[in-house]
């Protein structure tokens, strides 16, 4: 039953990256902490180095283990750099996320002879060789393990998602009520910190860390622009996601090249047509709508005492 | 070791020299404009450039056919400079934000160069093996030509810097206020992103594309905790550049299997830890020791108003009080109640009464000081009170952690402001000043 093409495979790892990485990104994107996800995703390389050491297999779990590890080490250092006031957060996150990186590159090669890795393959992974990648229950063969993985990592960040749908949304639209309300904020930060990792280790593996920046930030992205609904707007990224995955695959055959940079390219393409003609927020419809009636009549009546005693 | 020391600072071996060169003027220039980018937020924008001339460098190889460096370089420009403009268009027409426009930029630009090259890789060209180095960089074979790049670029950089310093000050710190009275801000913003995607573009090849955000991020960060003026900001971020380069070069003398862009890296990180801990003012350790004496400083305070207000209690001047009955009228642990007692009696505020060991009194220099710290208190509660209309049973808090940084100065004008009061709002009397 598992004996599919691997064209049906690729297509499969694909759209479940896609799917993954739309859930979580379109909360990132709302936190205005997109960036986020191309600094895990470059600063889990000592981590997945290290596990290797450890190991020394390429086994899946030790690599999420010390990739999981290292990706909320990098969220928790940039917090603390940046809440010391003396670094802005882009600064800090970029500050923290390159040293991860060079660490790991050394790591790397001061063990080369013995780590079947390079950087090549973080940076652009190949989702091209997963069918190849077979995993075996027993004797049974269950199809490739990297869809598996991507599988497992989705059911998590759905239930994830679902179980704590209210405080999550709370917390990324008004942090201040939700500390209020008593949503325990720090635990779904980091949760949401921890959906981020896994989701761009299990993807790296198979699309590279680039890729999974796109697919983090680009259909989310995309479909902010095409609605104000949260709800609308998750299942919108996760759709373009997967279209971006199917459409990449083929453009990648058309020209020979490399899947993960096609995809990457399609989610690019969807982009730019919502931010064209999309009908409330393209630039070019919005500048067609009628003018807006005079400012004064849209402000609200303000009733409330402007100072609380 | 110390044999390889001298070998790499006699600067006999050529080709050590040109790495060498090559990197302190890049950690020179990247460091310089790293201060403008970290200042304006704008740190990963570094990042996204870096990964979006990756495409132009394929895009040039494919017209011209070889790796004319000349014309690799111009593509990489180009799109450098594109990736910047779609970055700011989308921010300036869209409701995206900043951080997602620069991951967007970054990973479709990127992704599109991955997809060019894997094309060219395809195709069959074989002028086309270490296209590569434009992504992992390559600094250990650096040649003369990179050096007098690398060289040209620094000094063209340190001159517009010089030159144009008054303004790219302004535009880092107050760009409302630098278009308010008509500076060319879009001039200078152009000339900015111009260095930083040259710089970058000459850079990725020592470094490698995930690096290079940080030549320009770390000397930056380092710098700032040492001085609070840009001009010093920029000499010391140049100065950890440099650093950072002969740092990294020397690590790849010594192994030279090892990458060079990732020992500057970690060269330019420990000068920022080192800063972090050991700055003046505003290192770690320089913050613990401030940190330290202002609590002293608020405890023994704390004490002189105590023992004041049991004078004013019992309108006695001449009395013992023993430790207890300060601990009575202000809760705090006995140990640090004795600690600040014995500090002040070092300091002559507090002395021992009548030769007891442990009973305490005032001094009139320690009484006078006490007594300010009340009538600040008390002036300010009214203030709360009087002026911001803030309920009488809520400015007590408030006025304890006032009563301690309140300056002669602020005193003066709240007494003029109130009018020279002499009652607070609890009824208790505001003792002269």
């Amino acid at each position: 039953m598992f004996e599919l093409s691997s064209t049906v495979w690729i297509l499969i790892t694909g759209s479940l990256a896609a799917a993954s990485c739309a859930l979580v990104g379109s909360f990132l994107l709302l936190k205005k902490m997109s960036m986020m996800g191309d600094a895990i995703s470059h600063a889990v390389l000592p981590g997945i180095a290290l596990a290797f050491l450890v190991t020394s297999t390429r086994n899946t779990l030790p690599m999420l283990i010390g990739a999981g590890a290292f990706g909320l080490l990098t969220v928790y250092l940039t917090e603390f750099l940046s809440k010391k006031d003396r670094l802005k957060q882009d600064a800090s996150m970029g500050l923290v996320f390159t040293s991860l990186f060079a660490v790991g590159v050394i790591i790397i090669s001061l063990f080369a002879t013995h780590v079947d890795l390079d950087q090549e393959c973080v940076l652009y992974g190949e989702i091209a060789y997963t069918p190849w990648d077979r995993w075996y229950w027993g004797e049974t063969y269950m199809g490739p393990r990297p869809v598996w993985i991507l599988g497992f990592v989705f059911l998590l960040n759905i239930i994830f998602v679902t179980g704590f749908y209210k405080e999550l949304k709370v917390y990324t639209f008004d942090k201040e009520l939700a500390l209020a309300l008593g949503v325990p904020v720090t635990l779904i930060h980091y949760m949401l910190m921890g959906s981020v990792s896994l989701s761009t280790i299990a993807a790296f593996e198979s699309v590279g860390a680039i890729l999974v920046v796109a697919l983090l930030i680009v259909p989310p992205a995309t479909a902010y622009l095409l609605t104000q609904n949260l709800k609308v707007m998750i299942y919108l990224a996760m759709a373009i996601g997967v279209a971006s995955a199917i459409g990449g695959y083929y453009l990648a055959l058309l020209v020979n090249g490399t899947i993960a940079g096609a995809i990457a390219v399609v989610t690019g393409m969807f982009f730019t047509l919502a931010f064209l003609f999309s009908p409330s927020e393209g630039i070019l419809l919005k500048n067609k709508r009628p003018a807006l009636g005079p400012l004064k009549a849209q402000l609200p009546e303000i009733d409330a005492p402007l100072i609380v005693k | 070791m110390i044999d390889s020391l001298y070998e790499f600072f006699s600067f006999t071996d050529p080709n050590v020299n040109y790495v060498l060169a090559g990197t302190v003027l890049l950690g020179i220039s990247a460091g310089a404009l790293g201060c403008f980018a970290v200042l304006r937020r704008r740190a990963l924008v570094g990042d996204a450039v870096a990964h979006a001339v990756l495409p132009g460098v394929c895009l040039a190889f494919i017209v011209v056919g070889d790796k004319n460096p000349f014309a690799l370089l111009l593509g990489a420009l180009i799109f450098g400079w594109l990736g910047i403009i779609v970055m700011d268009y989308i921010i300036q027409n869209s409701k995206i934000s900043p951080d997602a426009s620069i991951g967007m930029v970054l990973s479709v630009f990127f992704g599109f160069g991955v997809l060019l090259l894997t094309f060219i890789q395809s195709s069959g060209n074989v002028n086309q093996s270490g296209l590569d180095a434009f992504l992992f960089g390559k600094a250990a074979s650096m040649v003369p030509l990179d050096v007098i790049v690398f060289g040209t670029l620094s000094v063209l950089i340190i001159i517009c810097i010089i030159l144009t310093f008054k303004e790219l000050k302004l535009v880092s710190f107050d760009i409302g206020y630098a278009q308010a009275i008509g500076y060319p801000v879009k001039k200078i913003e152009f000339l900015i992103a111009t260095l930083m995607v040259m710089t970058i573009t000459v850079g990725l090849q020592a470094v490698g594309v995930v690096l290079m955000a940080s030549m320009l991020i770390i000397p930056a960060a380092a710098a700032r905790f040492w001085t609070t003026s840009l001009a010093y900001m920029v000499i010391i971020a140049s100065v950890v550049g440099a650093f950072s380069g002969v740092a990294g070069s020397f690590v790849s003398y010594l192994a030279p299997a090892m990458p060079t862009g990732p020992w500057i890296v970690l060269a330019a990180l420990s000068a920022f830890l080192f800063s972090f801990m050991f700055a003046p003012k505003k290192g770690e350790i320089a913050r613990f020791i401030i940190h330290q004496k202002n609590k002293k400083n608020v405890n023994d305070e704390n004490i002189l108003k105590t023992m004041f207000l049991l004078e004013e209690a019992d309108e006695r001047k001449q009395r013992g009080r023993s430790i207890g009955e300060i601990l009575k009228r202000r809760r705090m642990y006995p140990s640090t109640a004795k600690k600040g007692l014995n500090r002040l009696v070092r300091q002559n505020l507090v002395e021992k009464y009548a030769g007891q060991p442990d009973l305490y009194m005032l001094t009139d220099k320690g009484r006078k000081r006490g007594q300010r710290i009340v009538r600040v208190h008390r002036l300010w509660e009214l203030y709360l009170t009087d002026q911001v209309q803030i309920a009488g049973d809520h400015v007590h808090d408030d006025a304890e952690s006032m009563e301690h940084l309140i300056t002669p100065e602020i005193e003066a004008q709240l007494t003029k402001v109130l009018e020279n009061p002499l009652i607070d709002p609890h009824k208790s009397k505001i003792p002269e000043s």
